[in-house]
């Protein structure tokens, strides 16, 4: 709330979330606030059943809070119509997750594109899919790798499907990428790997990245960390 | 994009949608090869129930006919001329056929058969139905692969005519020679009504002198055979022949005028349904079916019906001059076809001033049948010269409305039952594709987080049982339009797999399966095996859509 004069980049206000487990209602979220500044690197830290991957799904529109806000550049975005949330999506966030959620049929170069397809329609992809192509190409590069372009995730290692994910997350030019574990499935040395990359995204295209994880040395590496304690904020503080 | 991407890779990898795509595919297989197999017969049917029924027929309600036919075949010009292309005045009335079996010691035995009797004039019947393609002397002897091994007695279009062919004339002389020598050997055991018996205004000449018709140069005999006077083994018979050679005078002793040759064929000649004569036998060593004639053309036999006025019997002895076969079991086995005058004389229908006889039909073959209707209104309309009680006026359809309809309504039920096994396909794609939406959950997930919308999830599984449809009654179309085209093939190699005729021709007469193929009725199958196959993945797909993201995504 006191945030509102520099009207932050993507801003929670208030959030609580409950789920029914049969009769009981299990509250995951208990009111917390949170706000991400254009271009920052966030990390959220907790144990497990903390509540943040519910926080980041709620971040992300994939869920929606019983209570509280969502708010992007100040405008509240969580009680938007399903399409325009559904579009906002595809616009705005990338997602990475801990099991990196590549779809099996498709090939990395086809995985990548995935989001491109969904925003344009099909005569349109099609009228302009080498723009695409050449688009995908280029991310692919960034994330090195350009020599997987044709192979199935199945065919692919941890740490490559994570990169593939990653890429997925940026050819839609997201403003914020919500990343879930990302490094949570991968041993230390490939997780340095994805780290290294998502702090290079942030640094040279100013990439607002809100990580959730419980691994406090990768929490580390981010600018800010937000602790969660049973759907609580604990602390907030820089990073490092 | 992504739907028709992920819809065809889904098509690609997953062996289980094939089993859909081939119950598709075999309904809809099936569905084209029994209804052109159906249509098939059904034309089949219709060609040959038409072929001895005309267009359009006027019926005297009363046996005893209308007088002055060409009056009223010159009526039926004035309602309906522009339409018309031909009429045929014709005598039909049911009547009886004799012939007998076997000769026996004290009694011969005889086979009577109800039948049709149809008096015709050659040229006219040939204007309206022509008969003559029906006719087996007009007709190639063939073997087993259809091979011409004799040429046919006559030319098959050749106009239609009385007289008997070669190897009927042979088989004659055989047929009199034989029967003579057991008349011999067994006596005269029953009289026989040797010579034809005109009624008594008859003037014999007209009936008895006209040219002979083998085109003999004997002259036409009159009063005895002599040995040398007859060639080959009638000349023998005669020497058998109890009578002495001299039958005729002593039976009819006086008038010679009215004796004719006993080895001449009668001037009254039929064309005789070929089941009426001859029965099927299966030759159990050859596994083949034949019919065996029971009267060969050449032979005489009895016919009678009834005169005009009050019922009283009129028998005539006709010479059988061929034997016809139309296909139509009903008309093979009680059609007879005989001069219209010696019908008429028979029974009495010649009007005795105007020399005319009387018809009970008027055969009416029209320039283009779809005019059936209205011609058939016109001539019902004109009651002043076919009043509604005395004719009776149809159109062949309407004559056999019953028995087209039944076969009408047979194929659509048939037509029905067997789109259930495209139902029954649905119900498979429903099965599976549930098992798919299950099996993909968290790749829904995964596309809801990308931004798709639940219409687009939907629309992945629509598209899925749209291509499951498509690819389905494409190849099933395929195939059913090879199976009808090769089914003759395919039916000879189950044949010889399970050895025995799958399709017996002699049931039908068909050398070959028939079939036709109905360009609607196979786009309308492959529409609705398509509609199904939508329809049937509706509901999976509406559950992939309502999934949430997030329970999808965690959905392990």
């Amino acid at each position: 709330m006191s945030k509102h004069r520099s009207k932050p980049h993507l801003s929670a206000v208030a959030l609580t979330k409950s789920y029914t487990k049969g009769e009981i209602q299990v509250p995951v979220l208990r009111g917390v606030d949170v706000s991400v500044e254009r271009g920052e690197f966030v990390s959220i830290v907790g144990q497990s059943g903390c509540g943040k991957s519910t926080m980041m799904h709620v971040l992300g529109l994939l869920d929606s809070p019983d209570i509280g806000e969502v708010r992007l550049n100040g405008e509240r975005i969580d009680d938007l119509p399903l399409g325009t949330r559904d579009e906002l999506r595809n616009h705005v966030f990338g997602f990475v997750f801990q099991f990196y959620h590549l779809l099996p049929e498709l090939t990395l170069m086809e995985n990548v594109l995935t989001p491109l397809m969904i925003r344009h329609s099909a005569w349109e992809y099609f009228k302009r899919r080498h723009e695409f192509r050449e688009i995908a190409g280029e991310i692919i590069n960034r994330v090195g790798l350009a020599h997987r372009a044709k192979h199935r995730p199945s065919e692919m290692s941890g740490g490559e499907m994570q990169r593939a994910a990653i890429a997925r997350a940026l050819i839609s030019k997201p403003e914020v990428l919500l990343a879930d574990e990302p490094t949570g499935n991968l041993d230390a040395s490939t997780g340095a790997e994805i780290m290294d990359l998502l702090k290079s995204l942030n640094e040279d295209e100013q990439l607002t990245i809100i990580m959730v994880t419980h691994d406090g040395a990768i929490a580390d590496q981010a600018k800010r960390i937000v602790r969660l304690f049973e759907g609580r904020i604990q602390t907030l503080e820089e990073a490092a | 994009m992504y739907k028709l991407l992920l819809s065809s890779r889904y098509l690609r990898t997953r062996f289980i949608a094939l089993a859909s795509i081939i119950s598709v595919m075999l309904g809809v297989a099936t569905l084209i090869v029994v209804n052109s197999v159906m249509t098939g017969f059904r034309y089949e049917m219709r060609d040959r129930l038409h072929s001895l029924i005309s267009d359009v027929v006027i019926e005297s309600r009363s046996t005893d006919g209308a007088s002055n036919p060409e009056e009223l075949v010159q009526h039926v010009w004035d309602v309906a001329g522009e339409y018309v292309d031909a009429v045929a005045p014709t005598v039909e009335i049911y009547g009886m056929l004799s012939f007998k079996l076997s000769e026996g010691m004290h009694s011969d035995e005889y086979a009577h058969c109800p039948v049709t009797i149809i008096g015709i004039d050659p040229s006219q019947q040939d204007a309206v139905s022509p008969i003559r393609q029906h006719l087996i002397g007009r007709q190639p002897e063939t073997d087993d692969e259809g091979h011409v091994i004799a040429p046919p007695l006559f030319p098959v279009d050749s106009l239609l005519n009385w007289e008997l062919s070669e190897n009927a004339k042979e088989h004659r002389k055989d047929w009199l020679y034989n029967r003579r020598w057991k008349e011999m050997v067994y006596g005269e055991t029953q009289p026989e009504q040797p010579f034809y018996e005109a009624p008594a205004s008859e003037a014999a000449p007209v009936a008895y002198s006209e040219p002979d018709p083998f085109g003999h140069d004997e002259p036409i005999r009159t009063t005895e055979l002599t040995p040398d006077a007859q060639p080959g083994q009638a000349a023998t018979a005669s020497t058998f022949d109890p009578t002495g050679g001299q039958p005729a005078s002593d039976l009819f002793g006086s008038a010679p005028i009215k004796v004719r040759d006993p080895d001449e064929p009668f001037p009254a000649r039929l064309y005789v349904g070929q089941n009426l004569i001859a029965f099927p036998y299966k030759n159990e060593e050859t596994k083949e079916t034949e019919m065996i004639p029971l009267v060969r053309p050449g032979e005489d036999v009895q016919v009678s019906t009834i005169k005009t006025g009050l019922p009283e019997p009129a028998r005539f002895t006709a010479t059988v001059v061929d034997v016809f076969r139309s296909g139509m079991s009903e008309f093979d086995s009680s059609f007879v076809f005989c001069p219209i005058e010696e019908l008429q004389k028979v029974r009495g229908m010649m009007d005795p001033s105007s020399g005319q006889g009387d018809v009970t039909m008027l055969k009416i073959k029209l320039k283009n049948y779809d005019d059936a209707g209205l011609v058939v209104d016109r001539l019902r309309s004109a009651t002043d010269l076919f009043p509604a009680h005395l004719f009776n006026i149809y159109t062949w359809e309407q004559k056999r409305a019953p028995l087209l309809q039944a076969v009408e309504i047979e194929s659509k039920i048939l037509n029905m039952l067997l789109f259930l096994i495209i139902a029954v396909a649905g119900f498979g794609i429903l099965a599976i594709f549930y098992m798919i939406v299950v099996e993909k959950t968290r790749d829904i997930g995964i596309l809801k987080a990308l931004g798709a919308t639940s219409n687009g999830v939907m629309s992945i599984f629509l598209t899925y049982g749209l291509s499951l449809g498509v690819v389905g009654s494409g190849v099933g179309v395929i195939m059913g339009l090879l199976f009808v085209h090769y089914i003759n093939e395919i039916e000879k190699a189950i044949s010889w797999l399970t050895g025995h005729k799958v399709f017996d021709d002699t049931i039908y007469y068909f050398k070959s399966i028939p079939t036709e193929v109905s360009p609607w009725m196979v786009t309308w199958v492959a529409l609705g095996a398509m509609v199904i196959a939508v329809l049937a993945s509706v509901l999976p797909a509406r559950r992939a859509a309502r999934l949430h993201p997030v329970r999808a995504l965690r959905y392990e």
